[in-house]
């Protein structure tokens, strides 16, 4: 069972599951007991734009990705910042603008033939080098930043204005944020894809927040819970022959709903 | 004469071009024991989070002991509403007691063993230590609320900001609560948001009473006109310069 992951192909995307893990575990929590995940998904659109505009200028598609769904990141936490209630009506048109602009890029650039669909769905299977290069850089960036300002976001997420009023700069780390949203992102689009991010990002903190008693245990185990639908999505995907990235998201929904069914089975039985 | 700490000059304050809160003026001195009343939807939470920097407001300045809330965080202890927190989050009591320390932590923001020693003190005050570990979500809102007055004082707040503190706690505690802030008042300045002040008799030493903007004496007489200008319904009782004083006024109109 355990030699498919014995091919040099098989280990680099084993080890891209591993690095991507790590910061979507992290980030993803973030996201979740912030409830950004609107946000998160509009980046992760969003990005596609940065991909097409890459390709029309000819330089790496992932570095015109990273570019600009920070760009896009920014924009988004300067208008979340300033006016709460027109935010999601903001986030939702730039989601589609990217995405549109994208496509017009790809349309405009002469002599096109890439193949889109492994941005749209991910191939955890064809990750180069310089891409796990590139994610263990954000892994060490997101543990150094998360690391230090642990306690600051951990105020911030759980009371905002208590944080606030305790002289966090809340807006400050509302950007950082937002920034490691787009890292974070644009990682799991080589894992993924752009249109299947945000359940990777989201479910495992999800199953995790029913265990844990801390967020740092809540990161933890989502560490845990990424790393291990990567491994088994890429088992099934190869056994047999399935899309990868789809394979890998299948799995983490079946976890979902089981816990859930846990969850509904535990308050049934505790809650006499 | 000494530095106001709390001084507010000129405040107002929109929400959507709806004016909350219009040419509010208040001086609060050192060590005073301030209640402000007023009905709901009257700006009282409003003008808290202005006081503590958490709402900037569009007009006038506010000066924590001479200086910005924000140069004065770590100075300002802040007991919010029950309501507004998230439940699921997860968190310990001890955890949520400690961002008290925050304030004062500086720029690399760890807790130190006499941070944790204190909120141990702290935490026993209000009898929540044995709940230490509890998850938040998992508390009575008279518990919850235990802890939110517990992770203002482990600020060593010398302004400590309440809001409704006693909306959901039992009888005794509401009184081991207020003997409490009767103590910690011999140090600090305390201000005390509540549209029920009967709770209050006894330890407050002023009344502002706020509907839109404010009326208040700083000589701490209260008349009439002020009252029914900004409750416009019955008031029970009145205190101030430590002398209570009642009002048995029924109102005019049918209850409001």
């Amino acid at each position: 069972m355990l030699e498919v992951f014995q091919s040099e192909f098989m280990r680099n995307a084993l080890f891209a599951g591993l690095l991507a893990s790590v910061a979507c575990g992290i980030i993803g929590t973030l996201v979740v007991v912030n409830r950004i995940v609107f946000i998160s998904g509009g980046i992760a659109h969003a990005a596609y734009g940065g991909i097409g505009l890459a390709f029309f200028l000819g330089i790496a598609p992932l570095a015109g990705a990273v570019g600009f769904a920070l760009a896009i990141a920014m924009i988004m936490a300067a208008v979340t910042l300033k006016n709460k209630q027109r935010a999601d009506t903001v986030v939702g048109v730039l989601w589609a603008l990217g995405m549109a602009l994208g496509i017009i890029m790809i349309d405009l650039t002469p002599g096109y033939n890439v193949d889109l669909m492994s941005y749209l769905f991910g191939s955890i299977l064809a990750v180069p080098r310089a891409d796990i290069v590139m994610m263990a850089l954000v892994d060490v960036g997101v543990l150094v930043i998360v690391g230090t300002l642990y306690n600051s976001f951990l105020a911030m997420s759980f009371d905002e204005e208590f944080a606030k009023a305790m002289g966090v700069r809340v807006g400050m780390l509302y950007y950082v944020l937002l920034g490691m949203i787009a890292l974070s992102v644009i990682m799991l689009i080589r894992i993924v894809g752009l249109v299947l991010v945000i359940a990777l990002l989201t479910i495992p903190p999800f199953i995790a927040e029913k265990f844990c008693r801390s967020l740092k245990a809540m990161m933890i185990t989502s560490v845990f819970l990424n790393f291990f639908f990567s491994l088994a999505g890429l088992w099934f995907s190869y056994r047999f022959n399935l899309t990868s990235g789809a394979t890998i998201i299948m799995v983490a929904a079946a976890f979902f709903f089981a816990s859930l069914i846990y969850e509904r089975v535990r308050n049934h039985l505790g809650g006499s | 004469m000494p530095v106001s700490a709390i001084e507010l000059n000129n405040i107002f304050f929109f929400y959507n071009s709806h004016s909350i809160l219009s040419g509010v003026n208040l001086k609060v001195e050192e060590q005073d024991f301030l209640a402000i009343i007023g009905p709901n939807g009257s700006g009282k939470t409003t003008l808290l989070k202005i006081i503590l920097g958490i709402l900037n407001p569009g007009q006038g300045t506010v000066r924590i002991f001479g200086k910005t809330p924000l140069e004065a965080a770590g100075l300002l202890g802040y007991v919010p509403q029950d309501t507004g927190l998230n439940k699921d989050f997860p968190i310990s009591v001890q955890d949520v007691a400690l961002m008290g320390r925050l304030g004062r932590r500086g720029r690399e923001r760890r807790y130190t063993s006499e941070d944790r020693a204190l909120v141990r003190r702290v935490l026993e005050q209000v009898g929540m230590w044995e709940f230490r570990d509890r998850p938040i979500g998992k508390l009575s809102g008279g518990q919850r609320q235990r802890v939110l007055i517990a992770r203002a004082l482990t600020v060593e707040p010398k302004v400590l900001l309440m809001d409704e503190p006693t909306a959901s706690v039992d009888a005794q505690f509401q009184t081991d609560l207020y003997d409490l802030l009767k103590e910690l008042n011999a140090t600090i300045t305390i201000v005390v948001v509540s549209h029920d002040m009967s709770v209050l008799s006894g330890y407050i030493n002023s009344v502002a009473c706020l509907n839109r903007t404010l009326y208040y004496h700083e000589s701490g007489e209260i008349t009439d006109e002020m009252l029914h200008a900004a409750y416009q319904c019955p008031v029970d009782l009145i205190v101030h310069g430590g002398v209570p004083h009642r009002v048995l006024r029924k109102h005019d109109h049918e209850d409001s």
